[in-house]
């Protein structure tokens, strides 16, 4: 291995500097379709792992708690070699889970890449996930090649015949073209993305068994539907593989149809980077410049037990030396590059250099965190935020089990936020008593149990999960009036329910502050802003945003930053419940402010500022939002009934209902809270028949009988007083 | 009955002979330091001196709870409120007096010497000639204010000095002089408006004190000045009046 390793570090860094010959992918999937053992094999095909291991090894797999789950968790990231018409190409692979409450890593995997190969089950279909992480390369644009896997399942345990097998294959292709036409129709119609087996942008194959065939690649050995379906029914797949190995079959694919970082930066750049593209950086990023400036994009932390923290993430542009000063986006610091590598797998090759549109792993950036931009740029615009698609639905309370671990718990939740941007940890120092958001049950699990204890070895005591809420409103109020504790300065605000066109802008990232100023105005107004308003867009924290519609007000312009930090306060814990808020346009409409700048400092203006937002929600029908999943079940008929039990039992909708087979197919969703132990309940209910799997829908109210229970009951958990807030506890 | 009294600039000893009367007579004493400071004085010399009690408020009872002490008080004792300087000038008190009107209680103000006036006097410039005065604060998480820079902009184009207050801050402390002309500098440097560049400045220590220190002198020259103990203020004057520049010859070094 390590010989192996070493020999590949030399090709790898021969074409480094060669970008018409890299590819940056990932691999997408839905939970065991079979997209580690895929990368495994391509990893062995390219002679990184021996091909015996490959499929047993799980190379990506690294963490002991995936290989014991059986399931990915981080996304890692390799380089490999792999040959087409004599020439070398350096493919950059970057694993992602399959898993949806691991969602996270997908997305900013997706960030790091050109081009995805989506994995599907050639029995199951496109399932949820499927759709999910396609939408999330997509939305990136990244561009899509689709494997079929477990086409031997098809002929082996579905036993269907030679001929109807292109047709199930076909309707697969169909099924996945669809969702890349609806979700983006430009580059369907226009750009080729549109899947196409006589492309040959389409494989069909076996992840385990180690085979594949695509249309080019039935010129050139002579392995067709035909053989291979012949083989498959003989089961003699080893031939197959050997005659017509998955992955040639597939990298020569990944090498004719995805792009390259010359050929992908002109047009991901204009939807992940909001900065002026006439400028110098703008030209070296589209160009993916060697000799440009250096833009750097971090998507990934890892921390190694011997080089510390290790930044993974894309380099845009300009070449990565040691020594390098970086100024890195939302910290004033400038951080020193101490060395540079590449990854395999777990481990690091440390190389002199690393040119633009390569995937980097760099020590030395202690104040990056996921998602951060490092430049030699300073003030550099910095990349848009990763959009996630689920948000922390769950919290956690942790205690040290030993008060004398207090200190190492609280640096190892500082840490695990910095790696893995769906976290939310909140830290009290004071009681000791930290709290984790995660996207589900097992995400929390795998922070606690693996990167705190396992990694660490901190022993901690968790609370049961809390459902978390968020505050908006139903109507408008105001003008409200925020008077400072001095009684000197005085602000006047409405607060309005963001429209749902810009809410749904902001959420989705079509909408960012970073945006050129006239484009924001335009995107604003396009969807339904008045002109004015639009103008007055000052600040967006989360999906609220602040809008001046005041004019020539004196001072005002250095009281601002003051008046965002009150509405942060404000919305961060909203009045209801010290939930966060969402949804809320806040226009200030007029502002009284004292002569003199200590008697309009901080302790005047935030306050003032904060309780008009907080009286002025509690005026405006404040509402608590609960997270609510969707779920999928699938089950034999005979359970249908049940299965469809346990969700209306749990204040849930059926949404669909479908017959495949002897298989019902329910789609339905229910609120977070309603979820737990619904494990145990479905399996109870269905005698263990039904397989099912969840993913995040969004916010929605509760039902006007509930809030008011909830919001008090989260109160008394919060030691807040237990009775409904009214906007008088805020405003004189 | 209210009676807010200014206790004047330096000690215990600077209040009015009538002030000190008025606190005698009072049933309960109330003061606040957060605008200003005694600096030669302290609690229990004032205790002493008026015997009885004063009770010390902080920012946030005189501003948001007052009803829960010197308000509750005042509606049927006769309540003294004491600041630093002059009881009015510089602080926000007046909406303390605004309130107290509205509850029915009668106030009324024993003035004590201010730092404005006493700038005047321990520098030579004549009060005629300033124009509005500023603060110049900490910067709170990096951001500098411009307001002062802009006063002295202003002031100086109208042919008016500038009086600049220096921030007491409770964690910060009491900003110097010195570090005053690095946050107009500051300023400057990122402005380029030549407005306080090559500048006279004056600084004036103590005031109040047996051993005020007053300098008048370039920008620049202020700028490592050791000006002692605090507490500080400063002033950016116009041009000169011939017997302004005569007085600062004589009396500040210039």
């Amino acid at each position: 291995m390590a010989t192996r390793g070493k020999k590949m570090v030399e090709r790898v860094k021969d074409l480094m500097d060669k970008p018409l010959q890299i590819r940056n992918i990932g691999i997408c999937a839905h939970i065991d379709h079979g997209k580690t053992t895929l990368s495994d094999n391509l990893l062995a095909g390219s002679g990184m792992i021996s091909m015996d291991l490959a499929g047993k090894q799980l190379f990506m797999d690294f963490d002991e708690e995936e290989q014991a789950r059986g399931i990915t968790i981080n996304a890692a990231n390799v380089s490999m070699v792999h040959e087409v018409g004599g020439e070398e190409y350096l493919i950059n692979l970057i694993d992602t889970p399959g898993h949806v409450d691991f969602g996270g890593d997908v997305t900013r995997a997706m960030r790091a890449v050109d081009g995805a190969v989506v994995v599907v089950d050639a029995v199951e279909g496109t399932m949820p996930q499927t759709e999910t992480v396609l939408r999330q390369a997509l939305r990136e644009n990244v561009k899509p090649i689709l494997f079929i896997n477990k086409v031997d399942r098809l002929i082996n345990e579905l036993k269907i015949d030679k001929k109807e097998m292109p047709v199930r294959l076909g309707k697969v292709i169909d099924h996945v073209n669809k969702l890349v036409r609806n979700m983006s129709p430009h580059h369907y119609e226009t750009q080729g993305w549109k899947l196409d087996a006589a492309k040959g942008n389409v494989c069909f194959g076996s992840a385990l068994y180690k085979w594949a065939v695509s249309v080019p690649s039935m010129k050139n050995t002579g392995i067709s539907f035909n053989e291979v379906y012949d083989y498959c029914k003989a089961n003699d797949m080893k031939s197959l593989s050997e005659k017509s190995p998955l992955h040639a079959v597939l990298l020569d694919a990944v090498v004719h149809h995805l792009p390259t970082p010359l050929q992908a930066q002109p047009f991901r750049i204009p939807v992940i980077w909001r900065g002026d593209k006439e400028s110098k950086v703008g030209k070296d990023l589209i160009s993916c410049n060697p000799n440009g400036e250096i833009v750097f994009m971090v998507t990934k932390i890892l921390t190694d037990p011997h080089a510390g923290e290790v930044a993974v993430g894309r380099l845009f542009s300009g070449t990565i030396t040691r020594g390098q000063e970086l100024y890195i986006s939302g910290t004033a610091a400038q951080d020193r590059v101490q060395s540079v590598a590449i990854s395999m797998g777990a481990e690091r090759m440390e190389v002199e250099k690393i040119t633009a549109g390569n995937i980097a792993a760099l020590t030395g950036l202690r104040n990056a965190i996921v998602g951060s931009t490092g430049s030699t740029v300073r003030d550099l615009t910095p990349f848009e935020a990763i959009k996630h698609v689920s948000e922390p639905v769950m919290t956690v309370a942790v205690e040290a089990k030993n008060m004398k671990d207090l200190p190492k718990l609280v640096e190892a939740l500082r840490q695990v936020a910095k790696e893995d941007p769906t976290v939310k940890v909140d830290i009290n120092e004071e009681t000791g008593e930290h709290l984790i958001s995660g996207m589900g049950e097992l995400h929390l699990e795998v922070v606690t149990k693996s990167r705190i204890t396992r990694d660490r070895g901190i022993e901690v005591i968790t609370s049961p999960p809390i459902v978390v809420y968020r505050e908006t409103i139903g109507t408008t109020a105001g003008p409200v009036e925020g008077k400072s504790p001095n009684k000197h300065n005085r602000f006047y605000i409405v607060i309005e329910p963001m429209p749902q066109p810009i809410f749904d802008a902001i959420k989705n990232g079509d909408f960012s502050m970073n945006m050129q100023e006239i484009d924001r105005r335009n995107l604003l107004i396009s969807l339904g802003m008045d002109k004015e308003a639009a103008k007055g867009v000052t600040h967006v924290y989360g999906t609220n945003m602040l809008v001046d519609m005041t004019k020539g007000i004196q001072y005002l312009k250095e009281t601002m930053e003051l008046i965002i930090e009150g509405m942060e306060e404000a919305l961060k814990n909203g009045p209801l419940a010290r939930e966060p808020a969402q949804g809320i346009l806040i226009k200030l409409v007029d502002v009284k402010l004292h002569e003199d700048a200590v008697h309009r400092g901080p302790a005047q203006v935030i306050p003032a500022f904060r309780s008009a937002v907080q009286g002025g929600v509690l005026m405006a029908q404040p509402t608590l939002l609960e997270p609510v999943q969707k779920v999928f079940i699938s089950v034999p008929q005979a359970h249908m009934g049940a299965a469809v039990r346990e969700i209306q039992g749990r204040r849930g909708t059926i949404i669909d209902m479908k017959q495949e087979g002897d298989l019902s197919v329910i789609e339905g969703s229910a609120p977070v809270a309603e979820l737990f132990g619904f494990a145990s309940d479905i399996r109870g209910a269905t005698e263990g028949r039904a397989m099912w799997n969840t993913e995040f829908l969004g916010f929605f109210p509760l039902p006007m009988n509930l809030q008011n229970q909830i919001v008090i009951e989260i109160r008394k958990r919060k030691g807040l007083k237990a009775e409904l807030p009214r906007p008088s506890d805020f405003l004189e | 009955m209210l009676t807010f009294i200014g206790l004047g600039l330096y000690d215990e000893k600077d209040i009015s002979l009538k002030g000190l009367e008025a606190i005698r007579d009072a049933d309960v004493v109330y003061a606040e330091f957060y605008t200003s400071r005694l600096m030669g004085s302290s609690v229990e010399k004032m205790d002493a001196l008026y015997g009885k009690k004063v009770n010390v408020l902080v920012r946030e009872d005189v501003e948001q709870h007052p009803k829960e002490n010197v308000l509750r008080d005042a509606r049927d004792k006769k309540v003294v409120f004491l600041t630093g300087g002059d009881a009015m000038v510089a602080t926000t008190h007046v909406d303390l007096r605004l309130r107290a009107k509205q509850m029915g209680i009668e106030t009324r103000i024993i003035n004590g010497p201010s730092i404005q006036s006493a700038v005047c006097g321990l520098t030579g410039l004549q009060s005629y000639r300033f124009g509005k005065a500023a603060t110049i604060a900490f910067p709170y998480k990096g951001n500098i204010s411009e307001t002062p820079y802009d006063t002295v902009k202003m002031n100086k184009k109208n042919g008016l000095h500038t009086l600049l207050f220096l921030d007491i801050d409770r964690e910060k402390g009491f900003m110097t002089i010195n570090e005053g002309i690095d946050l107009l500098l500051a300023v400057e440097a990122r402005r380029r408006e030549n407005v306080v560049t090559g500048t006279i400045c004056v600084g004036v220590a103590r005031a109040g004190s047996p051993d005020p220190c007053i300098r008048a002198g370039k920008i620049e020259a202020l700028k490592s000045f050791d000006f002692g103990r605090p507490l500080h203020i400063m002033v950016v004057p116009a041009d000169l009046h011939f017997l302004e520049e005569e007085a600062l010859q004589a009396f500040a070094g210039l």
